[in-house]
């Protein structure tokens, strides 16, 4: 593989920013994890941070960038195309989600204009896997992947201003969970009740980039019954290698 | 301990903020005009990342409990030991019951108040900076008791006192680099963005600020990719958004420019209605 044609750009004065070209898919995310990781490995000592997106790197440096051409030169040296179609190490995490309409306060609506039942939509989405792309915009936010096109929904005209934590949403091609109460307009379907962000751990998400989930149904005793272990702590979030 | 007495309008405790929790989506943080807070920090003698009082347009009310010394830097919000005026950008030492109380806003819109050893306030992530669901407290409140350190008797008494370039709060030209989609833009709207005057909106706080005076626009969403405090975004209206301190991580916005850290420490000093232009500096 030749790998991808990738832009050099500065920005800003202490930052430089790797593009791909815009597409969202599994084969550009293993190459921009795989790149990033060897420039996190190559340990440059004026590199204090390189994060990503769906298709972009931005490398952070300490100091404001001198010559910016050599420092695209060193990054390009870096940039080994992947040759695997998946991600080393990645994990499918099972996720708990209460779908009851105590919760899904749009899925009534969402099913009518779909013209399906509530239980087709609950299927569809919980029997799909989904891969994390990144986490961003808040702290404890999954951009996953993979939704299927017979849920796309535009997001609701005028958001609502406060979203419980742990909804479960679709906006657009998009789905997700609010990892804390936000403002928010996408629809919502359901209610998970771990932690997507927890600032007292070392790692304060459960999943990396690369990782996939799983959306699983479970009944509102159910749903009380984990929120109960996940508040004491003793919650263990159900996880299997990717072997395939 | 220094008990607030008033929070004023929006005091939080910031130091230089999280790096490397972006991956997380968990915001820089840090004092929005870190130069300012860095003077504080040096002239108490400091590491330049103990954690200070930022302060926005209306001062608190403080009353210290212990002996301590004090910088206060960045705005002028005519600063007020037991009722008498003091400098700012000026070392004092502060003894038990004491207040410090803020006038009048002069120039600039925030300040920073710096003491000796830093304030001792919860640390997450390896930062004390207040941010909404990784810090307890997201602002300080009445009747809170900021913890901070006993003074070292034998840290150095004099008072220290520098005197600031005014440029850095009343400059009306800003420093940027071209941003990512810069070069998508028309010439015409090239021109637009680099030569009009721009209008802080009342749309304004740690997270973003958002400008009066809307350009053309129709370029298109882009694929939500990384964006950072400084990033100056294009939005379908066409009312620029700069993004501050505690902005989000990833947006789908165009990126048109990017401030300077310096540029965007200057935009933490102003206010609603307050104009400027940017300056291309490649």
């Amino acid at each position: 593989m030749s790998g991808y044609k990738l832009t050099y750009k500065r920005f800003g004065e202490r930052s430089i920013l790797i593009e791909w070209p815009p597409e969202i898919n599994e084969n550009v995310l293993y190459d921009v994890l795989n790149y990033k990781e060897s420039i996190v490995k190559s340990s440059i000592k004026s590199i204090i941070e390189v994060k990503s997106a769906y298709n972009s790197i931005l490398i952070n440096y300490i100091n404001a960038i001198d010559n910016i051409n050599d420092a695209f030169l060193i990054l390009k040296a870096l940039y080994k195309p992947s040759k695997s179609s998946k991600q080393k190490e990645a994990v499918l995490w099972r996720i708990p989600v209460c779908y009851d309409t105590k919760f899904a306060i749009d899925l009534e609506d969402l099913a009518l204009s779909k013209k399906c039942s509530i239980d087709d939509i609950i299927q569809w989405h919980s029997n799909d896997i989904y891969t994390i792309y990144f986490i961003g915009f808040l702290p404890g936010f999954y951009y996953l992947g993979g939704l299927d096109k017979k849920l796309h929904h535009p997001r609701r005209s005028s958001p609502r201003l406060q979203i419980k934590k742990g909804a479960v949403g679709i906006g657009g091609n998009q789905t997700g969970v609010y990892p804390n109460v936000s403002p928010g307009g996408w629809n919502i379907i359901g209610n998970s009740p771990i932690h997507f962000f927890d600032v007292n751990l070392q790692e304060p998400c459960f999943a990396k980039q690369g990782d996939k989930i799983k959306f699983e149904s479970v009944s509102l005793k159910e749903y009380n019954d984990i929120k109960t272990l996940v508040e004491a702590g003793v919650y263990h979030i159900k996880q299997e290698p990717i072997n395939d | 301990m220094i008990e607030v007495v008033k929070p004023g309008f929006y005091s939080t405790i910031q130091d230089l903020g999280r790096i490397a929790y972006h991956d997380y989506g968990v915001p820089y943080s840090g004092a929005m005009d870190e130069q300012s807070a860095k003077i504080a920090n040096a002239l108490l003698g400091n590491n330049e990342n103990n954690a200070v009082l930022e302060i926005t347009m209306t001062g608190p009310t403080l009353k210290f409990i212990k002996t301590t010394a004090i910088c206060i830097t960045g705005a002028d919000l005519s600063p007020k030991l037991n009722g008498n005026a003091v400098s700012l950008n000026k070392r004092y030492t502060i003894k038990p019951d004491d207040i410090l109380s803020f006038g009048k806003l002069n120039y600039g819109f925030r300040a920073y108040l710096g003491v000796c050893g830093g304030f001792q306030t919860e640390k997450v992530m390896g930062s004390r900076s207040m941010y909404k669901n990784v810090t307890e407290q997201f602002i300080t409140q009445k009747g809170e008791l900021l913890p901070i350190k006993d003074l070292n008797t034998n840290a150095a008494t004099s008072n220290a006192s520098i005197k600031i370039d005014k440029t850095h709060f009343n400059t009306k030209s800003l420093p940027v680099y071209k941003g990512p989609e810069f070069d998508n833009l028309s010439k015409t709207q090239q021109k637009q963005l680099l030569n009009k005057t721009f209008t802080v909106s009342k749309d304004n706080n740690r997270m973003a600020y958002q400008l009066e005076d809307a350009i053309e626009n129709n370029l298109k969403p882009i694929i939500t990719s990384l964006v950072q405090p400084g990033t100056v975004q294009l939005p379908p209206s066409g009312k620029l958004i700069v993004l501050m301190s505690d902005g989000q991580t990833a947006g789908g916005y165009p990126r048109v420019l990017q401030l300077s850290d310096s540029a965007r420490y200057s935009l933490a000093q102003k206010k609603t209605g307050d104009t400027f232009t940017f300056n291309m500096s490649e």
